[in-house]
Parts: structure tokens; sequence; C-alpha cells
């Protein structure tokens, strides 16, 4: 796997609303519905910090789209649930996540795994880096859950924002030179002063997934110029997605836990 | 690298930096230009500290973060605000007007300032709080007055806004405020209870109207506590002329416990504005402070009290201001009734709710002279009598409600003044029929309607008919 350094994103400065997809796990709705809320709100780029597939009905839709958006300049990085979508192989995933994971791998054409497969598994640019699970160790795909794991991630970068998803839960947190690394709640739609002499880092919640218990699918938006970053949530259509997922033959449980985001 | 040092003669981002006009405990404040900015500026900068003492700059960053994110007359206007990983500054507003802090010299004010200065300081919280904010540290130098009258409020370094992360709280494990001010709950170190606002500026009444601090200077973090426990001397034995209902609302804002406070800035700004509606209780009429006995009861019992647990935030708009306006013309007497039972139904679904029934006489330009004369006074007394009579089915809490009956050339202005002033939360109205007389006159209710500060509910009926919808 490739790491990328500071020199991906030509022409970076430019780009001053940057927009985070997280773990859409092949949610063509939730995917759909975030996009058009986010292009009302004159995004500059798009970042996804990976689990493109997995879980949902529409992987080869969602990988399509992500790839065409890459060409156009967005960023992707890897998530575990591409990995195995590439490979075939689902070691460590529970039934249902593995029943996907076959089923994904199976629905998906060679350069569509290749793409998932390629993908980075972290990306710097200026002072952020983007990686789907955290910085220490990113490919044990541990999760960002509480302030110790945070502090772990941030203690692991030298970047002042740390941007990354994979446990579906919405969380930020910051951290001092020496203070341990504080956790806050966000409210959905409330900007966040990026401020002071002091590291962040923001776990977006998940487009295709969610599982804070608010069915919608989460994204969020940083905005360069003003150093602030907003946790969004957008309503979807739940119910055409669940069918989808009936009618692949996938597990129940996966379209079920959409209607109560868990 | 940071830079933090700052000198007259730069130019920052634009701004001239002129001569240094204040230096605080966390900031040094210069005087400033921009040529495009045709008002005065401050510009704000970090004071330079030890390194260990983290306290100026994480406060400075909260301000950071706060003060952009607020609008209105009451807080001061931000034109900039330095980026702080290379140099972080705060432009500002320069707010034309002294601040509390020199009236604390002249204390104690004349009841009638120290009632004027509340209701001013009130109104700048109720707009602060509605944007989410707690300001923290409310006292007379953090108070500047407008010259066109309005309160505003400044240093937002200890402020905390709810749906920000608390970097203060992050860091320190001491209480944080001034003082003479802080409330108990900051003290026991909740940060998330805009009530705090309400008991410092119950502290600042206390020493406007008293010339006495209510809690002294405390110097240590456990003589802080004593205002957990320990009542003030009521501000009637020290200045007999404080009516009881200025002494009932100076000890509710300094009541220990926050649920047993004004619970919000809009309910104190109204109870300040109408004293005839101020419920008298033991503590209007107090002239001694409670015996040791008691205060070491409720020593005991605040010993006892667990560690705070941080509170979820509830909605400071819970206890609500209901302006219902009352028509209580001959022939209409069917809507009257109509919005009696809307009054009640919103009676019925809402939380603690302060009604405020008014009635407005409408004065003639030609003979205004007499409606002030005697038999003038005598309908006013007639409608205020009608007017409790028309909630008497309500059977609210006589506590909870109150009449007013307003003269007014202008119906709806004075309504929606009233509201205005009351900063009510939602007005309800009355809506007469159709005919062609309010067709040349303009409809009240379309007029609050379109001009009101808040949710406005309008009442319509049917005529019963043989009535005359005039």
């Amino acid at each position: 796997m490739r790491e990328t350094g500071q020199d991906v994103g030509i022409g970076v400065g430019l780009f001053m609303r940057i927009c985070f997809f997280s773990d859409i796990h092949a949610n063509r709705e939730a995917f759909d519905a975030c996009f058009a809320h986010a292009v009302r709100q004159n995004i500059d780029r798009f970042v996804f910090l990976g689990d493109l597939v997995g879980y949902g009905a529409d992987p080869v839709y969602i990988v399509d789209r992500v790839a065409e958006l890459r060409e156009d300049g967005a960023l992707v990085v890897l998530g575990n649930h591409d990995v195995a979508a590439a490979s075939g192989s689902s070691e460590g995933m529970n039934e249902y996540a593995s029943a996907a994971i076959a089923w994904t791998h199976a629905a998906l054409d060679k350069p569509s795994r290749e793409f998932l497969g390629g993908l980075d598994l972290k990306i710097e640019e200026e002072d952020r880096l983007y990686v789907h699970s955290e910085a220490a160790a990113p490919t044990q795909w541990r999760y960002v859950g509480d302030s110790d794991s945070a502090e772990r991630s941030l203690r692991a970068t030298r970047q002042r924002l740390t941007f990354c998803g994979h446990i579906h839960i919405p969380q930020l947190f910051h951290m001092t030179a020496t203070k341990p690394a504080k956790f806050f709640a966000p409210h959905a739609g409330a900007p966040i002063p990026l401020v002071g002499q002091r590291q962040w880092l923001a776990v977006l919640g998940s487009v295709g997934q969610p599982r804070d218990k608010n069915p919608s699918a989460a994204y969020g938006v940083l905005d360069t110029t003003k150093n602030e970053f907003t946790f969004l949530r957008v309503p979807y259509d739940v119910e055409e997605a669940a069918r989808k997922i009936h009618e692949a033959g996938l597990p129940q449980i996966l379209a079920a836990r959409l209607f109560i985001g868990r | 690298m940071t830079r933090m040092d700052v000198k007259p003669g730069e130019i920052i981002d634009g701004f001239l930096v002129e001569e240094q006009v204040h230096v605080g405990g966390m900031a040094i404040i210069f005087r400033a230009r921009h040529p495009d900015i045709e008002d005065k500026v401050l510009f704000k900068v970090p004071k330079i500290v030890d390194s260990d003492d983290a306290t100026a700059i994480v406060g400075f960053e909260m301000e950071m973060m706060i003060l952009p994110r607020l609008s209105g007359i009451h807080v001061p206007k931000v034109y900039s605000v330095g980026d702080y990983a290379r140099r972080p500054y705060i432009a500002m507003e320069f707010i034309d007007g002294e601040t509390l802090y020199p009236k604390l010299a002249e204390s104690p004010l004349p009841p009638d300032e120290v009632v004027n200065i509340a209701t001013r300081v009130a109104t700048a919280l109720v707009d602060l709080h509605r944007q989410k904010v707690i300001h923290h540290d409310i006292k007379p130098s953090n108070i500047v007055m407008r010259k066109t009258g309005e309160a505003a409020l400044i240093d937002f370094g200890l402020s905390r806004h709810l749906e920000m992360p608390d970097l203060l709280e992050a860091e320190f494990a001491l209480p944080m405020g001034t003082a003479p001010y802080i409330s108990p709950e900051q003290v026991r170190q909740n940060r998330s209870d805009p009530r705090s606002d309400i008991f410092s500026l119950g502290v600042v009444l206390y020493h406007l109207a008293t010339g006495e601090r209510p809690f002294g200077l405390p110097q240590s973090r456990q003589a802080l506590k004593t205002r957990m426990w320990r009542d003030p001397v009521p501000p009637r034995k020290i200045r007999p002329d404080i009516a009881p209902w200025l002494q009932e609302i100076i000890l509710r804002c300094l009541e220990p416990n926050p649920a047993k406070r004004y619970q919000t800035a809009a309910r104190l700004a109204f109870s300040l504005q109408h004293p005839e509606s101020v419920k008298l209780t033991e503590r209007a009429h107090r002239l001694k402070r409670d015996s040791l006995l008691v205060a070491l009861r409720r020593w005991l019992k605040a010993r006892a009290l667990p560690p705070v647990e941080p509170q979820p935030y509830a909605s400071t708009t819970s206890d609500a201001i209901i302006v219902v306006c009352v028509d209580l013309s001959e022939g209409f007497e069917y809507l009257a009734e109509a919005l009696r039972i809307e009054t009640q139904r919103v009676l019925s679904t809402q939380g603690d709710v302060r009604l405020a029934c008014i009635n407005v006489m409408k004065l003639s330009a030609v003979f205004m002279q007499d409606a002030f004369d005697s038999s003038g006074r005598n309908i006013h007394v007639q409608r205020l009598v009608e007017l409790k009579d028309w909630a008497r089915p309500l059977g609210i809490d006589p506590d909870k409600v109150s009449f007013h009956v307003l003269e007014a050339m202008d119906i709806a202005e004075s309504l929606l003044e009233f509201a205005r002033n009351s900063h009510a939360d939602q007005i309800l109205i009355c809506a007469r029929g159709r005919s062609n007389l309010r067709r040349y006159l303009g409809s009240v209710s379309a007029e609050v309607v379109a001009r009101a500060h808040c949710t406005v509910t309008v009442v319509r009926a049917v005529a019963p008919s043989g009535t005359a919808a005039a």
C-alpha cells in the first residue's frame, strides 16, 4: 500500500470548502442525498474517508461515482471493508459483514476491485491528515471512540487536523501538547472554529450506516478560510435502501439497523 | 511560530495599531484603525505569560471562538480575528460608553437607577443566552453602557458556547470566575448553566443597591464556597428605602440553588419592568440573615452534595413568556372565548408559562386630554377588572399571570412594544372577521403578525348568528 505525502492535491490552498464522506457502505440513497446537500454548500473538494462498500446494495454505483470524483480531484483513502471487498477475504469480521463482503466481492468487476485495493491508506495535505481508522497504526483498523484512542492517534501525527471515520459515530477531540485529549459531542449544523495551538481530531459519522441512534446520513464540511468544521445530518430514503438490501439477499439485520441508526 | 508581541505603529492584517489602552489579566488592548472601517477599533491580543499559565491563552482561544459568532447591540462587533497559529488577535468595535465599574464607587445608587441598569443588563443577557452563550464573568467592569442606552457585555474569555467544545473545562481543575461574582455552580465547576449569569447579575445589583458586596471579597477557594450556604444580609436592612419587591428580585437572583432563581433572564427583565407582577415571598420582607443554625443545616447539606455531573443543556426557553392580547369589545365575546380556549390549550402543553394579559385602550388624537381625567381612570380600572374576569376560568396560579391595560393611539404598535420589552416567546391575538371598515382601517392582528419578533398565534372564530361583526 502506498502512502501519499504532501505533494498530493496540486493547487492546495485553492481548496476552501472541503467535504468529508466516510463509511458510505454502498448506500446509494444516503450518498445521493448527502451529495445533493453538499453541492449546495459550495464544496471545492471531496474527501472520502474509506469504507465505500460493504453492507449496502449499491457497491458498483458507489465505486463508479467515487472513481469519477477522484478523476476530478477528490481524495480517497482506504477502509477495511474496501480491502476486504477487493480481496474477497473477510478475516476478523462478524458473520453479517462477512456475508456482505462475499456478496460485494462477487458484485464488483475487476477494475472496481483494483480501484478499491489501490487506495491510499492515508493522505496528508497542508496541515491535515485523512485516514480511515486512526493515525497510530492505520492497518490495524482500531477505533477512535474515547479520549485515550483519540490521543493515541493525535500523538502519532504532526498534522494539526485529523479526519477519520470507521466507528460510525460523529465525535470531536482536541488536545494541547501538555494535556490529555478532550471529547466533544458535536451538534449537527453548528460550525466549530478549530482554533488555537492545539490539535483537533474530527471523527466523521457514517453516510450509509449511521450508528449513533440517528438514522440520518452523516457527513462534514471544513472551511479552511474560516478554519471551521461543521458536522451535518441529511435525512434520506431509508425504506428504499433497505428494500434493496432485502432484494439483494443480504442479511436482514443490515437493512433493519438503518431505520434506527444503530 | 506564534507571535504575540504587538507594538504601536505596527500594521497587522491592515490594522494600524495605536496606543495601548488597557492591560487585563489575560489580554492587552490597543486602539487601532483600518482604512475600510470608519469606527474606532479595539485590537485585543493575549498577554505574554509564562508557559505554565495557560489560562490566558485558552481564555483568548475561547474568546476567538465565541465572539465572532455573536451578533447584536449587546456585544461588540468583531471585524477580524487573527489566525491563532500565526498571529492571534481580535479586532473589534470600540464601544462608546462607560462600564459600570465607576458606579460601584457611587453606590448605593437610588433604587430607580438600580432597576434601570438591571433591566438593561438583563435584556443583554436575554440576547446572549438566546445565542447559546453563557458569559460566566458578569461584573461591573464587563458591562458597558452604550451612549444609546443599551448594555453591552464584553470580555468573553471565560464564556461557554453550548454548541462548541469548552476548552477551559478541559484545561483547568480550578473554579473560573471573579471571586465576588462567581456563582455556586461555577465554584463547583459546572460551566453549562445560563442561570450562573443571573446569580452574578444579582451580586452586581446587590452591590449597586446597598454599596456593599453580598459575599465580601473571598480570598480562598474555601471562602468561595460560603455563598452556597450563607445568605447575604438582606438589602433592606442596609438601605430601608429599597422596596420589598426589589429585595425579592435581588435575593431571588442570589439563591444558591439555580432552580430557585429566575430561570431565564427574560423572566428577570419582566419582573424588573413590572414590579406589580413580582410575587412577594419571605425574601421580600426578610430583615435579617438566617440564624446560624439554619445556615449550618444548609452547610451540611451543601457538603453532602455529590460532585457535579456535566448537565445536558436544557433549553432556556422552556419557561415561556406568553403575551395574550385580549379584545374586550362588546359584540366580540365569542372571540374572547375562543382566545381563552386557545390560551388554555397553550397552558396545558407548555411547561412553566408566564402569562401577560393585555388590553389596549385606544386613545384618540382629538380627545387626548379627556383620556386622562378622572372618568378616564375609571375606565382604566373597569378594563382591568374585565381583563381579570376574562382570565378567571383559566384557573392559572396568580403568581404566573399579570394584567396590563395600555393606552395608545396605535394599538398594534403598543402591543408589539409590550411584547418586545417583555421578551415574549409567543403572542396570542384574535382577528375579527372581514368587513369594509377593517379594510380601510387596517387589521391590528395582521400588523402584529407582520412585525412581531416572536411566534404569533392568531385566533379566529365564527360569529354566532345575530351578532354584528363590525
